[in-house]
């Protein structure tokens, strides 16, 4: 290929980068459970595009397959699957009282991201030339904001998909420095994915069921000196 | 192949409870296949002792990553142990829950394949593969943790999902970027002996973030403060032989995969993986003896020891030393068996009194002194008292500390020791001994409906049974370490720094 299809390939992949960390802040803002599901299967596709350029890129069947395996777990299996197991109404709820309000998250958010590009340069430079680029930086930034997004909200699913938004970010910057993991283990880990919404669906489900609310971020009974919401339900047993 | 039966024996397990038979099926499906699995753990480890060493002679897709060495034998041995022990237990803690068929099909199945996930940690020699596999023990616990549907079981069994796929997350890129480190040196194969033998020649940078990464991620299922805000809640709220388990040995099987990569790191051009493993280990051990002074809850109390003890065995592989590596390893031996007990003796307490409060439990000796009697052999054990199993392990490790001339490391990992020990023996003396006070609170009230007072409350046999097995271990290793044994633990200690 051309130097200068390879240039393009590479601003390309740079370009899905910059969207894959906008869909990432997205998730942090975004209030509506639904909207924060699409968020997230666009951080999936944005996933999936980078890996199939990088993989025209090195002619690279395993980024290939990567883009593949992203492409159909995410977008399509993950919502079904939390259609299936969890409540319906979850998709309708709108999260009101999150932990810090939008524009301090979003500060946060972006110190991270700082903090970040200071953790990657490092690792980047570590890898052979042709590995560097974004990729490293913006994968660290995703995992940082999925877990970051942990802290902030409280709903399950936007809990949920906090966690796999740190496996997306992991493996953004993987698909640049680790290629040629064997494609078995590639396809256990999205399988992996799979429980974690199958098995955390149904926690949901029976919060809902036996506690009555969805927003298990708010549930803190247990601690070392019992709290009075604990007291209270004790007696009313 | 016996290593592969190993894994087969709880899958089929798993199968076969599902059928729909009478209510003694899925139990007794369960006790027979973690028996079998001791006795084939038990076979395996022998060998590895006599010298022989395992990796699977199979080149078929995943199968040829799997390898068992001295340390991986030894881990799971104790697993076996623990899961034989807590199906017996079960069985008669079960018994008395009237679960519904179908409750308890869901219970075996996802006991058999918790069980499953622990074994393969071991097993598998391929790191991503490993993290996988430790995902899977978390998920598979999960609805263990959440059976009894409680609002407390449930946010228990939340956080303990939420934190532990938190830290799976950064473990997961660790993992990735030691795969990049292991390309940067010229590549091999991407198992525990590949990265040890490309170890010198991997970029520092990368080899030390992947092991923080990891340290910290899989530091957050083990336990490890200050990750270890969820351990207390999930190994509280679960059912007592399930508790068993999480505290016994599942810590132990990640703690395994985070010791794995201290021959790596001792191996390349420059490390710091002791000096951050003292640190931590420390931390983890002052931060439990301090909070095990004020637990309110007796099986709170045995999780935040398990804190302790897991602290005690990584400051020991920090020492960096073959006789640190030795005393680590009798340590979790030691702990893994001990553990369990205090979970079982927590549990029959559970039974008798029907509160996990200590301030609401007296005077248990009077009221049934086998459960009392269970509870201060656990409680003194778990404390580290001679001539019981754990002060062994403890006295090794100080020794190795003293030997190795780490003055301050050991001089504070005592003073801890001391701080846990007396946290705990003040909290059980209380439940056991405390005489009942004379204006009985209102909580007094509702703990007696369970059993009427002056009723002498009769522990299910199987519980029973499940507590001697359970004690054979730590009395027997208090004054004796058979020669099979010493060697395993000699040969996983010399693993560690080869």
């Amino acid at each position: 290929m051309s130097d200068a299809t390879n240039h393009l390939l590479e601003n390309l992949n740079a370009l899905a980068g910059g969207l894959f960390l906008l869909a990432a802040y997205g998730m942090i803002a975004m209030r509506q459970v639904r909207g924060c599901l699409n968020l997230f299967i666009t951080q999936s596709l944005l996933l999936a595009a980078a890996a199939a350029l990088l993989g025209l890129r090195h002619h690279s069947e395993h980024l290939y397959g990567v883009a593949l395996v992203n492409l159909i777990s995410k977008p399509f299996i993950v919502p079904w699957l939390l259609r299936k197991t969890s409540p319906a109404e979850i998709y309708t709820r709108r999260e009101v009282n999150q932990a810090l309000n939008i524009p301090t998250a979003l500060l946060i958010a972006l110190a991270l991201t700082i903090l970040a590009y200071f953790l990657g340069l490092p690792l980047s430079n570590a890898v052979a030339p042709e590995f560097r680029g974004t990729n490293v930086p913006i994968g660290i930034a995703g995992l940082l904001l999925g877990a970051f997004t942990l802290t902030v909200r409280r709903e399950a699913v936007p809990l949920l998909l906090g966690i796999l938004a740190m496996e997306n970010g992991a493996f953004f910057a993987g698909i640049a420095i680790s290629r040629d993991l064997p494609l078995l283990v590639e396809l256990a880990i999205a399988t992996d994915g799979l429980i974690i919404v199958f098995i955390m669906g149904v926690l949901t489900r029976a919060v809902q069921q036996h506690v009555g609310t969805t927003a298990v971020g708010e549930l803190a009974s247990l601690r070392e000196a019992p709290t009075e919401a604990a007291q209270e339900e004790e007696e009313a047993k | 192949m016996s290593e592969l039966v190993i894994l087969l024996i709880p899958l089929v397990a798993t199968f076969l409870v599902c059928v729909p038979l009478p209510k003694r099926w899925p139990m007794g499906v369960t006790v027979v296949s973690c028996a079998a699995l001791l006795i084939l753990t038990g076979r395996l480890a022998w060998r590895i002792a006599g010298g022989e060493t395992l990796v699977s002679t199979l080149h078929v897709g995943m199968l040829k990553w799997i390898a068992v060495d001295a340390l991986s034998a030894l881990i799971l041995v104790l697993i076996a142990f623990v899961a034989t022990t807590a199906s017996i237990f079960s069985v008669g803690y079960l018994t008395r829950e009237n679960l519904t068929a179908r409750k308890l099909r869901l219970y075996c199945a996802n006991y058999n394949l918790f069980v499953f996930s622990m074994l393969a940690v071991p097993m598998a020699a391929e790191p991503t593969l490993v993290w996988i596999l430790v995902e899977l023990t978390t998920l598979c616990s999960a609805l263990l943790v959440s059976f009894a549907n409680t609002r407390g079981a449930l946010e228990a069994a939340w956080k303990y999902v939420l934190l532990s796929l938190m830290g799976a997350g950064l473990a997961l890129f660790g993992f990735l970027v030691l795969f990049a480190a292991m390309q940067a040196a010229g590549g091999g194969t991407y198992t525990w002996l590949g990265l040890l033998a490309a170890a010198p020649k991997m970029p520092p940078v990368l080899l030390q973030t992947a092991f923080v990464l990891i340290l910290i991620g899989l530091g957050t299922k083990v336990g490890l403060v200050p990750m270890h805000t969820w351990l207390p809640d999930a190994h509280s709220q679960a059912p007592s032989p399930i508790c068993a388990l999480l505290s016994g040995v599942e810590t132990t099987a990640i703690l395994y995969v985070i010791l794995r990569l201290f021959p790596v790191m001792k191996a390349a051009a420059q490390s710091s993986a002791e000096s951050w493993a003292i640190i931590l280990g420390l931390i983890s051990v002052g931060v439990a003896a301090f909070l095990l002074l004020q637990v309110r809850d007796y099986k709170r109390m045995f999780a935040f020891s398990t804190v302790e003890h897991m602290g005690i065995i990584l400051t020991a592989v920090g020492l960096g030393t073959s006789a640190g590596g030795y005393g680590a390893m009798q340590q979790i031996v030691a702990h893994s068996v001990t553990k369990s007990f205090c979970f079982y003796a927590a549990g029959a307490a559970l039974m008798a009194v029907g509160t996990q409060e200590i301030a609401a439990v007296r005077d248990l000796i009077r009221r049934s002194p086998a459960v009392g009697a269970s509870l201060v052999l656990g409680g003194l054990a778990i404390a580290g008292a001679p001539p019981l199993a754990i002060f062994l392990g403890e006295f090794a490790i100080l020794k190795a500390g003293l030997a190795h001339g780490r003055y301050i490391v050991t001089g504070l990992l005592a003073a801890f020791i001391v701080i846990a020990f007396f946290g705990v023996m003040l909290q059980v003396n209380r439940i056991v001994f405390g005489a009942p006070e004379d204006e009985q609170p209102v909580s007094l009230v509702t703990v007696h409906a369970e059993g009427e007072q002056g009723v002498p409350f009769r522990l299910p046999f199987s519980c029973r049974l499940a507590l001697i097995l359970g004690a054979v271990p730590i009395l027997l290793l208090g004054f004796y370490i058979p020669a099979p044994l010493h060697s395993l633990l000699a040969l996983a200690g010399g693993a560690l720094f080869p």
